[in-house]
C-alpha cells in the first residue's frame, strides 16, 4: 500500500495574538507546529500501513524552507519519507493554487490512499483536501472518523456528520480528510528520531511539477483577501448558575420576560 | 548545568520528558489514588523504544548505555515515581538474563522485553530475608530435566503484571550463601501463583506482590549461570541497578524543586511573593544545590559503568544513598515551602514526599548500603590504595 499524507506547518494558534492595528496575526516568535488535524492524518496513514503489513508513507508539504521541520517531525513518528514543495513561485498561493501543486506532486507518486487533515487551524477553509482529489480526478471522503475495513482495492470508512455518521465504501485511489475523533496520534519513537535526524527531505520546485507559471502562487490564486477583522463581540449574554432546577426556572423566567414564551 | 550529553542522550531525555508531560502527569493522581497499574504508559514507552535502552541491538534493544538509561529514569521520576519504579524494576529483572543468560534464552526473552510487550520482575526478598538476603528459604531441586521450586517471595515489584521473573532460590542449603542459584520463571509455569497484593504508602501505581511457588516445575535450562552463583547474580544485578534508584531520587527531587519554585513565585503573603523571603530562598538554594550534586554523582557513576570499570559496588551504592537521601529531603522541604497546600492532594508534592520514602528502603536500605561503602573503604585501605 502506497500512502501519501499532506502536512502543513502552522503557527501554534494557542500562542498567536492579533495585531489590532493592522488586523494581521502576529507570527513573530510564535512556535510552529504540525497542523493538529494532520497529526490524525499521519496516525491513520501509519496504522493503515501497519495493518497492511507493509508499504510506504510519504509526507508532503508545501511551504517555506522552514516547513522541513514539520516533515522531520512526521518522520519521527514513523513516516518513511518527506517531500517539501518549496519555491518562491508558490508564495501567496490560495487553496486552489496550493491544491494544484500538491496534486501535481501526488500524481507523480501515484499512491493508493491520500490522507489530509480536515482543515488547517490557521486558515480553517477545509478546502485543500477535496480540491486535491478533484485535481486528481479521484473520489474523496471528508471528515473521516473511523476506518472500518481495508481490503484489496476497497476501504470502508465512517464519515462524521452533524446528525450522526455515514458509512461509505470507496474504491482506490481515494483521498480522506481526518477529524480528531479518528484516532489518538502516537508519540515519536527513538528510532524515528534517529531516522528523522538523518533523513534527506526531497525539495521540489515549481519547475519540477511542470505547472504553467500563471497557475501558481499569487497569480494562480483567485481568492483575494479584502479585509481581516475581529467580529464584534455580541452583547447581551448571561450565564445562569445554581442547581439544574434553579437554572431551568431562571431561564424560563428570562424567556418569559423577553416574551418568547 | 551542561553535562555534555550526546545527541542520542538528548533525544532520549526529550522523549521521556514528552511522555512524562503528556501521558503521565495528567493521570498520575488518579493512578496513585486507585492503585492503577501503568500499563498504558508502559505501552507508550515500548512503542517509543524506551523499554529497550539497556538491551543490546542484536536482541532488539537500543543499547543506549547506562547514562541514557539514568536520564530516562530521571525524567519519568520527575512526573511519577510509581511509573519510574515499574520502568526501572523492569531493567532490574532483565540484568540477570543479560549477564548470565544463554544466547538462546536472550533470543527468546529480550526482544519482547525491549518492545515493552512483556515485563520482567526480580525476586530475591522473602518474609525472613530482607537486608539479610542469605536467609532465603525458597528451594529449587533438580528432578530429571526440571527444577522444582517451593517457597514464597515477598514484596516483588511488577509481581502479577510481569510475565518473566528472575528468581533466586537455594539449590543446596548445606553450602550457605554458595548454595543459591538464579532462575528464570515464566508466568503460567505449573505451580506458580500470586499471593497478597500490597496496599502502600507511596508508589501506589507500582505493583508489589507475593510470588508463591508450590512444586513449580521449570525446565532445567532456565538456570541462569551455574548452580551456586545465585548471590553473585543478585549482587551484580543490584550493583547495576542501584544507580538507577539514585536517578529516581534525583528525578523526584528535581520535580519537587520545580513545584516549590513555581509556588513560591506565585504565593503572596505579607504583600510579597514568598520567594522574596530569605528563609524560603535559602531553602530553595539548598534544594537546588543538592539536586545538582545528586545529578553530578549519578551521571558520573553511570559514565564509569559505561566505561567498563569492573568493580563499581561502592560508587553505585554512593549514588543510590546520596541521591535518594536528597530525594527525601527535597520533597519534604518542598511540602514545607508549599505550606498547607503542600499537604493537600491537589498539589503534586504531597505524593512526591510519600513516594520518595521507598527509595531509601528498597534495593538495599540506605543503612545497609552505608555498610557496603564502609566495608569497601576498609578493604581499600587494607590493600593500600
Ligand atoms: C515497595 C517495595 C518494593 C520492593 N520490591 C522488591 C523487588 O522487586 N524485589 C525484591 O527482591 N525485593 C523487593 N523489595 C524488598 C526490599 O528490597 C527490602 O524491603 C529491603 O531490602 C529491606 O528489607 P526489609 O524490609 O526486610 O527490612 P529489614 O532487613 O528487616 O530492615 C529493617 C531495618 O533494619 C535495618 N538493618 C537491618 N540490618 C542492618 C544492619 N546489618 N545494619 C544496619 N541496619 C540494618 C534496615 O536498614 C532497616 O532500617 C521491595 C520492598 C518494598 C517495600
Amino acid at each position: 500500500m502506497k500512502i501519501v499524507v499532506c502536512v502543513k506547518q502552522v503557527p501554534d494558534t494557542a500562542e498567536v495574538k492579533l495585531d489590532r492595528e493592522k488586523n494581521t496575526l502576529i507570527r513573530d516568535g510564535v512556535p510552529s507546529i504540525i497542523n493538529p488535524y494532520d497529526r490524525h492524518a499521519i496516525e491513520a496513514a501509519l496504522s493503515i500501513k501497519e495493518q497492511a503489513g507493509g508499504g510506504t508513507v510519504t509526507a508532503i508539504s508545501m511551504g517555506p524552507p522552514q516547513a522541513e521541520a514539520a516533515l522531520r517531525e512526521a518522520i519521527e513518528l514513523g513516516v518513511d519519507e518527506g517531500v517539501l514543495l518549496t519555491d518562491r513561485a508558490f508564495a501567496g498561493s490560495d487553496t486552489l493554487a496550493t491544491s494544484r501543486a500538491l496534486a501535481a506532486m501526488i500524481s507523480i507518486i501515484s499512491p493508493d490512499v491520500i490522507f489530509c487533515g480536515k482543515q488547517a487551524i490557521d486558515g480553517d477553509t477545509a478546502q485543500v483536501g477535496p480540491e486535491v482529489a478533484e485535481f486528481l480526478g479521484i473520489p474523496h471522503v471528508a471528515y473521516v472518523r473511523k476506518i472500518v475495513t481495508v481490503s484489496d482495492g476497497a476501504i470502508r470508512v465512517e464519515r462524521l456528520m452533524d446528525d450522526g455518521y455515514d458509512v461509505v465504501d470507496t474504491s482506490l485511489p481515494v483521498l480522506f480528510t481526518a477529524v480528531k475523533e479518528l484516532n489518538t496520534p502516537r508519540l515519536p519513537s527513538l528510532r524515528g528520531k534517529m531516522a528523522a535526524k538523518k533523513a534527506v527531505i526531497k525539495k521540489i520546485t515549481a519547475a519540477d511539477l511542470s505547472i504553467p507559471e500563471g497557475e501558481l502562487g499569487l497569480s494562480g490564486s483567485p481568492t483575494q483577501v479584502n479585509r481581516v477583522f475581529t467580529p464584534e463581540a455580541r452583547g447581551g449574554r448571561k450565564a445562569l448558575s445554581g442547581s439544574l432546577e434553579e437554572q431551568v426556572s431562571a431561564l424560563a423566567g428570562e424567556l418569559r420576560a423577553m416574551s418568547c414564551a | 548545568m551542561d553535562y555534555q550529553l550526546t545527541e542520542e542522550q538528548v533525544m532520549i531525555r526529550d522523549l521521556a520528558r514528552q511522555i512524562a508531560r503528556e501521558r503521565v502527569v495528567p493521570v498520575r493522581a488518579e493512578m496513585d489514588e486507585k492503585g492503577i497499574f501503568p500499563w498504558e504508559i508502559i505501552k507508550v514507552l515500548g512503542e517509543s523504544d524506551l523499554m529497550g535502552l539497556h538491551i543490546p541491538q542484536e536482541y532488539g534493544g537500543m543499547a543506549s548505555g547506562a547514562l541514557a538509561h539514568m536520564v530516562a529514569i530521571e525524567e519519568l521520576s520527575k512526573a511519577c515515581l510509581g511509573v519510574s519504579t515499574t520502568y526501572a524494576a523492569n531493567a532490574l529483572g532483565t540484568f540477570p538474563l543479560l549477564f548470565f543468560g544463554s544466547d538462546e534464552k536472550k533470543k527468546k526473552f529480550l526482544p519482547e522485553i525491549a518492545s515493552g510487550k512483556r515485563l520482567v520482575a526480580f525476586a530475591l526478598t522473602e518474609a525472613n530475608a530482607g537486608s539479610d538476603a542469605s536467609g532465603i528459604q525458597t528451594t529449587a531441586k533438580l528432578d530429571g530435566n526440571e527444577y522444582v521450586l517451593n517457597g514464597t517471595k515477598q514484596w516483588i515489584t511488577n509481581g502479577g503484571e510481569a510475565e518473566i521473573y528472575t528468581v533466586v532460590a537455594m539449590t543446596d542449603k548445606s553450602r550457605g550463601a554458595r548454595g543459591a542459584s538464579a532462575f528464570v520463571v515464566e508466568k503460567g509455569a505449573p505451580g506458580f501463583t500470586f499471593g497478597k497484593k500490597e496496599d502502600k504508602m507511596g508508589i501506589r501505581c507500582s505493583a508489589t506482590r507475593e510470588l508463591v511457588f508450590e512444586n513449580c516445575r521449570i525446565p532445567k535450562d532456565n538456570l541462569l549461570g551455574r548452580e551456586g552463583m545465585g548471590f553473585l547474580v543478585a549482587m551484580k544485578t543490584l550493583d547495576h541497578s542501584r544507580c538507577g534508584v539514585g536517578s529516581q531520587g534525583l528525578g523526584v527531587a528535581a520535580g519537587a524543586l520545580d513545584e516549590a519554585v513555581k509556588f513560591a513565585r506565585e504565593r503572596v503573603q505579607f504583600g510579597h511573593p514568598i520567594i522574596g523571603f530569605q528563609a524560603i530562598q535559602h531553602m530553595l538554594a539548598d534544594m537546588a544545590t543538592a539536586v545538582e550534586a545528586a545529578r553530578a554523582l549519578v551521571y558520573s557513576v553511570a559514565r564509569a559503568m559505561e566505561s567498563g570499570v569492573k568493580d563499581f559496588s561502592k560508587v553505585s551504592a554512593m549514588a543510590k544513598v546520596f541521591a535518594t537521601d536528597v530525594g527525601m529531603r527535597v520533597t519534604t522541604d518542598a511540602v514545607q515551602i508549599l505550606g498547607g497546600s503542600g499537604y493537600m492532594k491537589e498539589y503534586p508534592v504531597e505524593k512526591m514526599m510519600r513516594d520518595a520514602k521507598i527509595l531509601q528502603i528498597f534495593e538495599g536500605t540506605n543503612q545497609i548500603l552505608r555498610n557496603v561503602i564502609g566495608q569497601e573503604l576498609n578493604k581499600e585501605a587494607a590493600r593500600g590504595n
